[in-house]
């Protein structure tokens, strides 16, 4: 208030063109003084997000192989022709992105949801007040917490077929199966993968749906347990509505970096995924650095990128669409 | 608040999304210079039992070359995983080592990307010649034809190693010779409770050096006399069939082996759990794992019949690390001073005994210390029954899609699956069809 009152003055001290002057300046101070600040920001966005990916899509149109890569300028332009090897189904690469493609979608459905399942059952588990409740909500997060490689080594050792711990309680403890399996081999990895990345990626849903039900006020719980309800009528009427923004997110959120997760499979089976757990980001490094094709590498992370941005854009039309139809 | 709060959604989730698939940049400059004359960078490939084990070895060794020459050598030892890629890597950005430790295989398909320094015969007289190098160890320096895109470091070759304990148990009396006495000697080890060998499935390099023996073995080669690769050819199909029916069929490898990557077979040989390993240069790594050198013998690998030899009696691959330097060192000078010293008799001598492995440099193999009955299986694999690898500029794409045919034909006959020419052959047509087209 002081400020004002002591600007006002000067403000109306100059008269005529020199005042228009200065006003025309202070206006666009106002203006321009947020993109002055912003632009630091941007410009690190451009540097770090938008021109490697401006690179990557170029060099998605070069036949950059390992005699190029060297000086990229001298690789000849292919045009179209890395993405019509991508997407040429019957042809041996295309095919192998394509199973690639549809390994990671069934992947990535059934680790979403069957993070969004136990983290979300968890914290509503975890909503009411028990002796231990702070230890066992650290304990839950601690997946999530490890460094990643860390976390996924021990998995390694766990799935190991001669002397893991997996195959130590499933056939010589419990004898569920005949012989030793192979975990990190053959059909059998995908169900491994799954594991660890459910393994690794419900607490952050636990956390975040957590969060989440503080936002809901006690008193719609003791009404409708006044008027009768049960506790699941309760989760359906009360808690999941209100969830709903929260879960727009972290289902979004949890389906992103579960469709581009390249650390966990990389760790557990190197550079040569099994076929049944060829996920795609590893598949396309594969098709990069193994093959030295980098040209066809990226015009398949352009694909992928196009692939993200549809289903993203879709969804978020999709679920705001919805909840504006909700609040009406 | 509803539009703000979905536009900060969309900008976080498209954030997101851009980093997940956006990829890296970089350019390139011409050749070497001598900018910074002070110092090297140096990558070193991980030989001892560590990277730890790699520094204490080397570190004196570059504190001599400093004492001479002033120059300052910065080490980094690489581990094999990540070896090629930081190649790679250092090629596309133009930002890379001085000098480099390359796998001799991958030779040619590193001159390939023009990105080290070609040993003409000027080079190679700033070190006193090519004629000190072994005609072996040069064979495995880049495509014929061609200057060598890098010089010997140390050569190394596979040997069958065997625990003498576990052979008397079982009453053997003397190394196999050929395959088919391997698999005879391996049901009496069977009878006695022990495993007879080990092997790496799903490690992709010792796959390729195994069949790429097997094939020589069998009269096939992996490509055709101008480059192109041929891995459906019949021959090449029954020789790897025959490499992984040691695990399918004579059922000589046990079933979890198809696993390894992580030289969990030599673990197992130096425990004493396994009677056999077929591996390269291995005692400084079995000494290091705490197996004593009286506790196993050393044999050549074996053949299908008569004694190794060429041709059709190879049995192994010409092992061995290269030494190169990067084009766009500012450092020409210091870097090819660098390769001197180590190529030098003494440092030669000293770093193949550090490593049990064998000097590529002629003058330095008369040491003693490379006489004994263990070198002298290696040295003379070397001289007369060794080949090298394909020196083409995809060699290292075939070590990749040949591997993984490998691996996954090994993790069929551990899960049970039958291994047949047909389903060999499938998996040989997958990995052709993603070579490059050149």
């Amino acid at each position: 208030m002081t400020t004002t009152a002591f600007k006002e003055p000067v403000r109306q001290a100059p008269s005529g063109a020199a005042g228009r002057e200065s006003r025309r300046t202070g206006r666009l101070r106002r203006v321009t003084l947020p993109y002055l600040l912003l632009l630091p920001a941007l410009l690190l966005e451009l540097l770090v997000h938008l021109v490697p990916m401006v690179i990557g899509i170029v060099m998605s149109f070069k036949e950059l192989t390992q005699f190029y890569i060297r000086d990229w300028g001298t690789a000849p332009w292919s045009g179209l022709g890395n993405y019509k090897v991508s997407v040429d189904f019957d042809a041996p690469v295309g095919n192998a992105l394509l199973h690639s493609f549809l390994v990671t979608v069934g992947f990535t459905l059934l680790s979403v949801a069957l993070c969004w399942l136990i983290g979300t059952a968890a914290a509503i588990f975890m909503q009411d007040t028990f002796r231990g409740r702070g230890l066992l909500r650290a304990l839950f997060l601690v997946p999530y917490a490890l460094p990643v490689y860390a976390a996924v080594i021990t998995w390694v050792f766990m799935f190991q077929h001669d002397n893991g711990l997996v195959n130590h309680v499933l056939h010589d403890q419990l004898h569920l199966t005949d012989k030793p399996a192979f975990w990190l081999l053959g059909d059998n990895s995908f169900y491994a993968l799954l594991t660890v990345s459910v393994w690794k990626g419900w607490p952050f849903a636990f956390l975040i749906v957590m969060a989440g039900l503080q936002n809901i006020p006690k008193e719609l719980y003791e009404a409708a347990a006044l008027d009768g309800t049960g506790m699941w009528q309760q989760i359906r009427r009360i808690t999941l509505p209100s969830l709903r923004p929260v879960n727009q997110v972290l289902v979004l959120v949890l389906f992103l970096w579960t469709f581009n997760d390249f650390n966990t499979p990389y760790v557990l089976f190197g550079k040569s995924a099994p076929e049944a757990a060829d996920l795609i980001s590893v598949h396309i490094y594969q098709a990069s650095f193994v093959t030295w094709n980098f040209g066809t590498g990226s015009a398949m992370s352009v694909l992928l990128l196009l692939f993200l941005l549809v289903v993203t854009g879709l969804y978020l039309l999709f679920t705001s669409r919805g909840r504006r139809a909700a609040d009406v | 608040m509803r539009s703000i709060r979905a536009a900060a959604t969309g900008a976080v989730t498209l954030s997101l999304v851009l980093a997940a698939t956006a990829c890296g940049g970089g350019s390139s400059s011409g050749g070497g210079s001598d900018d910074s004359p002070k110092t090297l960078t140096y990558w070193a490939s991980n030989q001892g039992a560590s990277v730890a084990v790699d520094k204490q070895v080397l570190q004196p060794e570059l504190d001599k070359f400093q004492k001479t020459t002033g120059i300052k050598v910065k080490l980094e030892v690489v581990p094999w995983p990540d070896l090629l890629n930081r190649i790679l890597t250092a090629t596309t950005s133009g930002q890379g080592p001085d000098v480099l430790n390359i796998g001799n295989t991958w030779s040619a398909s590193l001159q390939a990307t023009g990105a080290l320094l070609p040993w003409d015969t000027k080079n190679f007289a700033k070190i006193g010649g090519k004629d000190r190098f072994a005609g072996t160890a040069l064979g495995s320096t880049g495509a014929a034809g061609k200057d060598p895109a890098a010089v010997p470091l140390y050569s190394m070759a596979y040997a069958l190693y065997y625990n003498k304990k576990i052979f008397a148990d079982a009453g053997v009396s003397k190394p196999p010779a050929t395959w088919d006495e391997l698999a005879a000697d391996s049901r009496k080890i069977q009878a006695k409770g022990k495993s007879p060998l080990g092997a790496e499935g799903s490690n992709l390099s010792e796959n390729i050096h195994h069949v790429f023996v097997f094939a020589k073995q069998h009269g096939a080669d992996f490509f055709t006399a101008d480059g192109k690769p041929d891995f459906t050819d019949p021959k090449v199909v029954d020789a790897v069939k025959s490499y992984v029916d040691l695990m399918a069929k004579d059922k000589v490898i046990p079933a979890g082996d198809a696993e390894y990557a992580q030289n969990q077979s030599v673990s197992d040989f130096a425990k004493g759990k396994q009677a056999m390993l077929l591996w390269q240069s291995a005692a400084a790594n079995l000494t290091s794992q705490g197996m004593s050198e009286d506790a196993y013998g050393i044999a050549p690998v074996p053949v299908i019949s008569g004694t190794p030899g060429t041709g059709t009696q190879v049995n192994s691959a010409v092992m061995g690390i290269n030494l190169a330097v990067f084009k766009n060192t500012h450092n020409l000078d210091g870097a090819t001073r660098f390769v001197k010293f180590m190529t030098s008799d003494d440092e030669q001598k000293i770093l193949n005994k550090a490593y049990s492995s064998i000097p590529p440099v002629t003058s330095a193999q008369a040491d003693p210390a490379f006489a004994g009955p263990a070198t002298a299986v290696l040295k003379n694999t070397l001289a007369t029954s060794a080949a090298a690898l394909p020196q083409v500029a995809s060699e290292s794409q075939f070590e990749t899609t040949v591997g993984t045919a490998v691996k996954n034909l090994f993790a069929d006959a551990a899960a049970g699956r039958a291994v047949t020419s047909d389903s060999v052959k499938a998996e040989l047509q997958k990995a052709q069809q993603q070579m490059p087209a050149a």
